[in-house]
């Protein structure tokens, strides 16, 4: 082997190995160890928390009947506090007619179109937030248990491919921030792990709650590369193999972040 | 009616300085954006907001853009008697609302 090819191997071979190194199950750390006190704060007391009064408009939607069928989510699913419980830890979840994963928001749309025959709410609509984190709520300290289903595993792959793979102007893959660098420093801000424990969170800086696509999104706008759709099969297998990655870890929506 | 979120504590001394915290759901839209198209959001924000306290005013604030969405208060007061405490928010575009809670001074 010549000198510069060895070279050229061992430099491949570091590159690999610091990119490919993933944290351990241990230590996870949600995006609320990161935040100020101030912000912990904010969170933690019901009455502080702007997602809460999402979640309050999320029980009024739940139990408000619509729809060509003239129906409420409660008529079917009773107390959400029962039958919602853990729910949300345990999505994106395989659906089997469509033979793919689907979101909660997805799960929701399909729910009013299908069974109580009204129109479908666009991404990131109050109501459809509202509805989302009224759901989640209900697995609020709760581990996420998502990707656990054995058909869900080649699209917890694809996702697993994608926040590896490098991509936009930047040349950025999700992993070098947030596997490689967590606890560092961009701008200011603290790099966190990524973890979708707190969805959908109320973000300071959007003023309003927002699901974890939209979170997705503008870290890929961010690297500039374009973002896909909300709903595209990319974003769906990327935000399975975060919940996937974050398995155990507990649900703390409406989480607030920065 | 929009949604909103109050924190009053239940039951107090006579006597006691009590918290009292205010959440409501509001855009607040500042009035200062444009959309793609380039033209002005018109302005929609709280404007005011008042506290009584068995009827008589303890506390009012006045609004305006900078303050953010879904505004948050928090003020203090002396807790003289029980009875009930009444907030109201009024805004631009004939925006209303209220809610209230009850308080049991010992």
């Amino acid at each position: 082997m010549k000198p510069s090819h060895a070279i050229a191997l061992a430099l491949l071979l570091l590159c690999g190995s610091s990119f490919a190194a993933e944290i351990p199950g241990g230590e996870r750390r949600s995006g609320y160890s990161f935040m100020g006190p101030d912000t912990r704060a904010m969170q933690d007391d019901d009455t502080s928390n702007p997602g809460m009064l999402f979640v309050l408009d999320g029980e009024a939607l739940w139990n408000k009947k619509l729809g060509a069928a003239d129906k409420a989510c409660s008529d079917c699913h009773g107390d959400a506090r029962e039958s919602m419980k853990g729910v949300a830890a345990r999505y994106p979840a395989f659906d089997k007619a469509l033979g793919r994963p689907v979101t909660l928001e997805q799960r929701i749309n399909m729910e009013r179109t299908q069974r109580q025959q009204a129109e479908a709410l666009p991404y990131e609509s109050h109501d459809l937030l509202a509805l989302s984190v009224f759901v989640a709520n209900q697995s609020r300290g709760m581990p996420i248990t998502a990707g656990d289903d054995p058909e869900l595993k080649p699209f917890v792959e694809q996702g697993h491919a994608l926040f590896m793979q490098r991509e936009g102007q930047l040349n950025l893959a999700c992993a070098n921030c947030h596997n490689d660098n967590f606890d560092k420093r961009l701008a200011g801000s603290p790099i966190t792990q990524g973890e979708p424990n707190g969805y959908p969170e109320y973000r300071l800086e959007w003023q309003t709650l927002g699901s974890l696509e939209r979170r997705l999104r503008s870290c890929i706008t961010g690297v500039r590369a374009q973002p896909p759709d909300y709903g595209a099969p990319e974003l769906v297998a990327l935000e399975l193999y975060l919940m996937s990655r974050a398995h155990g870890m507990k649900m703390e929506t409406p989480a607030v972040r920065p | 009616m929009a949604s909103t979120l109050i924190n009053v504590p239940p039951k107090a001394k006579r006597g006691d300085i009590i918290e009292i915290k205010t959440l409501t759901s509001h855009i607040m839209e500042t009035g200062f954006r444009r959309t793609a198209a380039s033209d002005l959001i018109s302005r929609n924000i709280i404007t005011s907001f008042t506290c009584r306290y068995n009827g008589n005013e303890i506390f009012r604030a006045d609004f305006f853009p900078a303050i953010s969405a879904n505004p948050y208060l928090s003020f203090f007061t002396i807790a003289k008697e029980s009875g009930k405490f009444e907030f109201e928010w009024i805004g631009d575009n004939g925006f209303s609302t209220t809610a209230s809670a009850s308080i049991a001074v010992e």
